[in-house]
This record gives C-alpha cells, structure tokens and sequence, in this order.
C-alpha cells in the first residue's frame, strides 16, 4: 500500500512538474516603502501593487484582497538588480576548442542547484547574465538567467523573453589560449580582428549559398543539393542580421576600438563591450556607436591589459553619455552589486539616480529587456529588492528580494543551510578558502598555472 | 652728459637684468607643462573640524596642528601662529588607517611573475624579508593612500613560514622611510581545509597531508627551540638564517602571524601555540566565529579579513563572511582587519563598513582598522589615533570613512601632506572630456 501510495505521489509530483506549466507568479503589496523607481524618481512613502507577477499599481494608500501585505515603512524598495556580466548557475563555462564556438550554449550546462544563486538574491540579484568563458575570440551564446532558486529545474531559470546574446573575447585571454596555448590564431590583437572578420566572411557566404539553393529549390522540378547545415555559422549570420547581441569581453582601448570598426563595416549596431576597463579612452566612440559598455567598478592590475585603469571608468563613461553597467563576473561581487555601483559616487561623484542606472534600467537595456525589468513602473515584471537603508550606504542590507512577484530571499526567514541538495558522497564538507568557479576562464586554468604554482586571485 | 649717458646704460642694463631673472626660470621650466606634486612636510594647522580620535571621543569645532611629523596639539581654539591653515570646516578627521594584511608595493601586476615579490621558493623561508622587496615607487601604493589607508602590514605568503612582514606607511622612497616598526614572522598553519573549488584530493590525503605537514613543523620548531638555547649558552653556532630567524620567534624577539582558516584548524593552532608559548596573532581566522569562545579565552587577538568574501561552506549562511568579525568582538576577541588584497587595498574601508552592518558596530570597526591595529603591532604609542605627541598619520573627510560616497580630501603620513593625485585620478582628468573628441575620419 505504501509502495502504491509512494508511486501515486511520484506520478503527481512529475504531472506537476513545473516545467510543464508556468513559471511561478506571484501577488503581494508593499506598502509606505520609499520607492526608488530608477527611471521615475523617487516616491516616497509610496505602495506598489504586484499582481500575478507584474506590477499593477504604484500610488498612496493602495489596498488589495486576499494579497500579502508588507510593511516597508523606513525601508527602500528598488528593481531587482541585474548582473550583465556572470557565471553563476553554470556547470561549464569555457569551450576553449576553437578560436569560434559559436555554435554552444550555455542554455544547456545551467546548474539550478549553485548555492550561488541564493547568494545573489540575498544580495538583491534577481536576473543574471550566463555568459561563456573569454577563451575564444567568438564563443558560445549566453542566456539570462531570473533567479528562480528552488525548482532543481533549469529551464525555470531561464528569462525566456530574454534577447539572445553572444560572448566575443579580445586580447590576453585568446591569444593566450589559442596564440600561445595551441599554437594557432589568434597569437596576437591582428589575429583577433582577423578571426572575426572571417567569421562573419564566412557567415554572408553561408548565408548566400542558402539563398541560392532557397531560390534554386523554387523552380518546379529542381533538385538542388543542399549546403551543409552550420550551427555556428548560421549564428553568425543571425548576429549580422542583427537577430543577436554581441557582449564582448575587452579591456585595452584599441582592441575595443577595432571591434567597433568591424562591427560598423559589417553593419553591426547590436553591441555591449564588457569589461572595457579602458573604456573610458573611447568613451565618444563607445557612445556613438554602441549599447554600452559593462565594467567592474574598481578591478585593476590583476593582469597587464588592465594595468592602466582608473576607478573612474563608470563615471567617465556615464558622463560622455555611454550606457553603463557594473557587472561583476564573480560569485562573490554578484552579491553586493550595490556597493560596487555605490563606488561610482566614491569615484567620480554620480546622483544617486545615474549610480543606481548601473546595476538596473542599464544592464536591462544591453541585455535587450529594459521594456520588462530594470526600473519600478507598471506593467513591468514584479522583481523588487527592500533594503533596510538606502541600497548605495555601505550599511545597507538587503531584507527581500522579490523574481515575478515571488519572494525568494526574506532575511528573517533565511534557514542558514540554503542548498537545495547535498552530495551523497559527501563525508567532509569541503571549506573553500577561495573562489573559482564562478569566472571568465573557468575550463582553461590549466594554460594559466605559471609554473605550477597558481597565485592569482583574479583572471578575468 | 657722457656720465649721464652712462648712467642711463647702466639704467638699461639694470633692467635688461632684471628682466632676464624674472624670465629665466619660466626659461628653464618651458620645456614641461605642468607642475609635479610632491609631499611636503612643515607645520599645517587643520581648522574647524570634527575631530574623531578613537580612543578620546569626538571634539566638535577641533584643530589639529601638525609639526615635526607629530601631532603637536589637538583641541580647540589652537593659535595657528606662523601653520599653514588648512580649513576643513565641515569635514571630519581621522587616524590613518591599517589594513594589517596586504600584499600591496609586493606586486605590480599580478598576472606578470616578474612582478610578483610575495612568494619565495621553498617551505622554510622565514627570513625572507617582505620590507626588502617592497616597490616604493609602485603605481598602486598613491592609488591605496589617498582612500585613507595610510599604514599597511606587507606580508609574504606560500610554504610553511614564508617570510616575515613588515608594517610600512604608504609614503616614502626607501624601506627605512617606509618602515612604522613592527615586524612579524608568518606561518601558514597546516591545513585540514580544501584549498579552493579546484583542490580535488580526498579526505584522507587532505587529513594524511595535514597530519604530515604539522610533523615537521614540529621538528621545525624544535630546532629553532636547540637554536636559542645554544645562543643563549655562546656556542659557536653555524651560519643558519631560517632557523635563526625562527629562533627570534622562540625567543619572543619576533611575533608569529599564523594564518590559519577552518575552525578546526583554528583551534588546533591555538594548542599548539599554547604548548609553544610564543607570542602570536591569528591571521585570516574565515571560521572565527565558530570556534569564537575558544579564540577568545586564548587572548590571542585576530586579523580578520576580507569580509567581502563568500562563505567558506556551502551550507553557511550567506553573510557568515560579513558577520565573522563582529561575532568574534563580541565574544571578546581583539580582532584586527585586513583586505588581503594588492591593488585594491583601498577597499580596507568598505570591508570595515560590512563588518560595521553585520553585526560589529561601527565604533569597533572603526578600531579595528585603527587603534586595535596600532595595539597589537605594539606600536599604539605612535600611532592609531589622534592625540598629541603621536605620528601626524590622518586624513581628512567629508564624513564617514566607511561610507562609499564620502570624499577623502587630505592626507598625511608622518606629517607630510601627500598629494591627492594618483594614476587612477590622472587618467580622469584626461579622459573626462577627451580631446579630440569624436571624429569621423
């Protein structure tokens, strides 16, 4: 009778397998709380009703039935932030095979069980950027990620009205991987530009002997044989048909310079440099030509091509009308984005309205959703952060955080031991005095171990 | 007439003179643009601020007149008498700060091996001298200062006893100048923890390694241990220098920084420094406050940090990290911050902040990177707080040193007014509005 009972359970438990029905929506009202929409000032005192996920209503003394209500009197309610630029929540990272992989996707390695995603939402992180490693010069197709922690479901954590994003690489980490690592192209910053040139060469030949045989098949009796089907070049020529959004890792002026080069001859307008610590250099160019660009706030000589920074990047960018995000490429600085934008008001001075753009309504625009998340308006999708104090003071601590009008992180009902599983061959629990997994060069280490000995804290 | 004629040439000639001097430098200098800020020492008078000495309150309307490189006067109401003034009306002054842990000046860039001076080859290395391979000259130490860290302790790391660590103020074109007086031999204690996500040995090879590693440091130790006694006894002894230097540490001449992370760990290196009875400061101490009672009732005091680090377990709360330090303060423990870091040891006070937030308070924070630093390098005399007699090691804010958006203004290091300029800063006044700006071909 147990054993019946036991599959009976089993049965329902899979019939409602989430991946079978919608993605978790909720309703709740947060009342009197200081509302820091990002794109329409700030309310205060104000109440801001979730219904099934979106935000319905932003006004005074709203009421609702049968809804959760939440007092944030004295409290900040902001959009949930987002990370442009991250790795949480994947089981690989790099494909360093070839100097173009543009065919992987880091759809496919998402691991929903990363106890870093329940980091970044206690830090008020609701929506993550997946990207691929920085090892090639054109790599896999990233994903965006809502941090729905809790399924044990990929695909629950999948942003699906999300654009589609690609990772290009320039510089250090190529060369080395391809140049020095195997010996072909690209060696150096001429062997990049080379390799992405051809790579869209290739992709408009792709695409026109797909045209020709198209055509060809439309005259009544023809057999023409078919080209052979790419995966990767056919996402090339879906980047040159503006299809998909370029995030590319850089760091020195002149290579973020010559990409942009490339992308106007190719007639390519959908791009956001990443990184781009020298960014500030092309601030006019960025601005003109480009999304953006997403930088860390303050990260600097952990390798050569970063040695000429300043913490002044954001500030610089923003002040020369670029659109700026701050990621953080870490599962660490994933967990206090607040702080690392606060920065760009140590350096640099930003309002409060331009330092909070950088982790909300900015990202959202270079990820391609800034119609549905990245300020507090109505109609948008219901991610929201209180914080106890104003989200850029360093004293600031992050009480809830809300993805679709669902509460996954409530600091007071916090359960200390989050993981959603433990490893049955566990005997030990591993302590980790350092953090590596969550990174640009994850798969790749092995190019980078400087004589056996690994000293770096960074590699990015 | 002819004497007047000469009189009028030797007019002439006064000014053709005259006006070549005035010229001349202006001459000389042509060549460069631009002036070179250099820091400057004398007698400077900081007017009208809040005043927040750390270990005597706060005074309201304060000066703090600097002379020689030592705090000559605080108080109110100090003649200014031929003291450069400075007004800080409205700003704030405070100790410099300590990040008791840095590899700062150690290395330039750290990807680059040729410039990585923190990690000697070999397992017993104490003698190597962190103090002699800092870069004073290097592009991140006028990056750090101007944020307020004016002190840090330069510390080398890798192997069992990787060197001994120098405390150095951030101003300076030698060691000596450098140097704020306090040295320390650093251990690594042996290891029961994983090293990181890539350390794939078993529990057992992790337990026999460990097991292993702390069997000869014993028979490390105990040489150090024959070592003194001989000296002490006037043998002859032979040229030695890592068992030398360890035998300091026996001797209570030199402290030991003992690293050490996992809870169990912590305390079994508090046994074993009981059974050593060596003077000694834990370092790192990620797990503290697991095993904080312990800590505490040793009266060993801590250097903690970064708090702007994960958990070390998966199972931890998130903020374990964040609320290590004030855990450990409050059950008793001195606890000391550090960063840990190089370039970005000016994010010292941000971790300060996060301590303060999750659970330390921001008066305890705030000594923990000034006075409980100044304490336990023995050096509290000097330094760690603002009173009369004590180095002119301060800075000048616009509030509170921790809080992201304030403004640094002024700093001094050992009463020499250091310029608020750095590369960092340079490359914003460049590029701010670039010029040419955009242009089409």
């Amino acid at each position: 009778m147990k054993k019946i009972i036991s599959i009976i359970a089993a049965v329902l438990v899979m019939g409602w397998n989430p991946a079978n029905s919608q993605t978790q929506k909720g309703s709740v009202l947060i009342k009197n709380a200081t509302v820091l929409t990002v794109t329409k000032g700030i309310l205060e005192d104000t109440d801001v009703l979730v219904e099934n996920g979106i935000i319905k209503k932003i006004g005074k003394g709203l009421t609702a039935s049968n809804v959760t209500t939440i007092d944030a009197k004295g409290k900040y309610l902001m959009p949930g932030i987002i990370d442009a630029h991250s790795h949480v929540a994947l089981d690989a990272v790099n494909e360093g095979t070839a100097p173009i992989t543009s065919e992987v996707r880091m759809a496919d390695v998402i691991d929903p069980y990363d106890i870093g995603l329940y980091r970044a939402l206690a830090g008020g992180v609701t929506v993550s950027h997946a990207m691929h490693g920085s090892a090639n010069a054109i790599g896999g197709q990233n994903i965006t990620l809502k941090h729905r922690y809790g399924s044990g479901i990929p695909d629950d954590l999948i942003m699906k009205d999300a654009a589609r994003t690609i990772k290009f690489a320039l510089g250090e980490n190529p060369t080395r991987v391809h140049g020095r690592g195997n010996g072909i192209q690209p060696r150096s910053r001429m062997g990049v530009e080379a390799v992405i040139r051809n790579g869209f060469n290739d992709a408009i030949q792709y695409k026109k002997s797909w045209e020709t045989y198209n055509n060809a098949s439309k005259v009544k009796g023809a057999t023409p044989v078919p080209p052979k089907y790419s995966e990767r070049l056919q996402t090339l020529a879906e980047i040159l048909d503006g299809k998909i959004i370029i995030h590319c890792h850089s760091y020195r002026a002149d290579e973020i310079y010559m990409l942009i080069n490339v992308c106007r001859e190719f007639g390519i307008t959908n791009i956001v440099f990443s990184h781009v610590n020298e960014g500030f250099k092309v601030a006019p160019e960025l601005a003109e030509y480009t999304m953006g660009a997403s930088v860390f706030a303050d990260w600097w000589a952990y390798k050569f091509e970063v040695y000429y920074s300043t913490a002044y990047n954001a500030a610089i960018l923003t002040q020369n009308g670029v659109i700026t995000s701050i990621n953080s490429d870490s599962g660490e600085l994933i967990r206090h984005l607040y702080h690392e934008a606060g920065k760009a008001q140590r350096y640099g001075e930003l309002t409060d309205e331009q330092t909070l753009a950088l982790i909300t309504i900015n990202p959202a625009k270079q990820l391609g959703i800034a119609d549905k998340v990245g300020s507090i308006e109505e109609g948008k999708q219901a991610d929201l952060v209180i914080f106890n104090e104003h989200p850029l003071s360093v004293y600031a601590i992050p009480q809830m955080t809300f993805v679709d009008g669902v509460k996954y992180f409530d600091i007071n009902e916090d359960q200390n031991d989050m993981r959603l599983k433990v490893e049955a061959t566990e005997s030990i629990e591993p302590i980790f005095l350092k953090e590596h997994d969550h990174k640009c060069m994850h798969g790749v280490d092995f190019f980078f171990t400087n004589f056996g000995r690994n000293l770096f804290d960074h590699e990015h | 007439m002819e004497d007047q004629n000469i009189l009028k040439m030797k007019k002439i000639n006064k000014i053709i003179y005259t006006v070549a001097l005035l010229i001349l430098p202006l001459l000389a200098q042509a060549q460069f643009d631009g002036e070179f800020i250099k820091p400057r020492n004398g007698r400077f008078l900081l007017q009208n601020a809040t005043i927040v000495t750390v270990t005597k309150g706060n005074i309201e309307n304060g000066s703090v007149l600097i002379s020689n490189g030592k705090i000559e006067a605080v108080g109110k109401n100090i003649p200014a008498g031929d003291a450069e003034v400075i007004d800080c009306t409205g700003y704030y002054i405070y100790p410099g700060m300590f990040d008791s842990g840095s590899r700062l000046g150690l290395v330039e860039v750290n990807s680059v091996p040729e410039t990585q001076d923190f990690a000697e080859i070999g397992q017993v290395t104490p003698n190597m001298q962190a103090l002699v391979a800092v870069n004073p000259n290097s592009i991140a130490i006028p990056v750090t200062r101007v944020s307020g860290v004016t002190t840090t302790l330069a510390t080398p790391s890798g192997g069992l006893f990787p060197g001994t660590a120098a405390l150095i103020n951030l101003n300076g074109y030698t060691a000596d100048q450098m140097y704020a007086g306090f040295k320390g031999v650093v251990m690594n204690f042996p290891s029961s923890a994983r090293r990181s996500t890539w350390d794939r040995r078993s529990d057992e090879d992790i337990k026999k390694e460990a097991e292993k590693a702390e069997k000869s440091l014993n028979e490390i130790w105990d040489r150090a241990v024959t070592f003194n006694e001989l000296k002490k006894a006037e043998a002859a002894l032979d040229y030695y220098p890592e068992i030398e230097q360890l035998a300091k540490v026996v001797a209570g001449e030199l402290p030991l920084l003992v690293e050490v992370n996992a809870a169990s760990d912590i305390t079994l290196a508090i046994a074993w420094l009981q059974s050593k009875n060596v003077k000694a400061i834990l370092t790192g101490v990620a797990e503290g406050w697991r095993v904080a009672d312990k800590i505490a009732a040793s009266k060993i005091p801590v250097i903690t940090g970064p708090m702007l680090s994960i958990p070390t377990r998966n199972s931890d709360r998130f903020d374990a990290a964040y609320t290590n330090p004030g855990k450990m303060a409050k059950a008793g423990v001195k606890v000391v911050i550090r960063s840990n870091d190089a370039e970005n040891t000016r994010n010292l006070p941000f971790n300060a902040g996060f301590a303060a937030a999750y659970g330390m308070g921001k008066e305890e924070a705030l000594k923990a990177v000034t006075i409980n630093a100044a304490e336990v390098f023995g050096v509290a005399d000097r330094m760690g707080s603002i009173e009369q007699g004590k180095d002119a090691t301060l800075f000048v804010s616009t509030g509170d040193p921790f809080e992201t958006k304030t403004q640094i203004r002024h700093v001094f290091i050992d009463g020499y007014r250091v310029p608020m300029s750095n590369r960092h800063i340079k490359l914003y006044q460049e590029f701010l509005e670039r010029s040419p700006g955009l242009k089409e071909n």
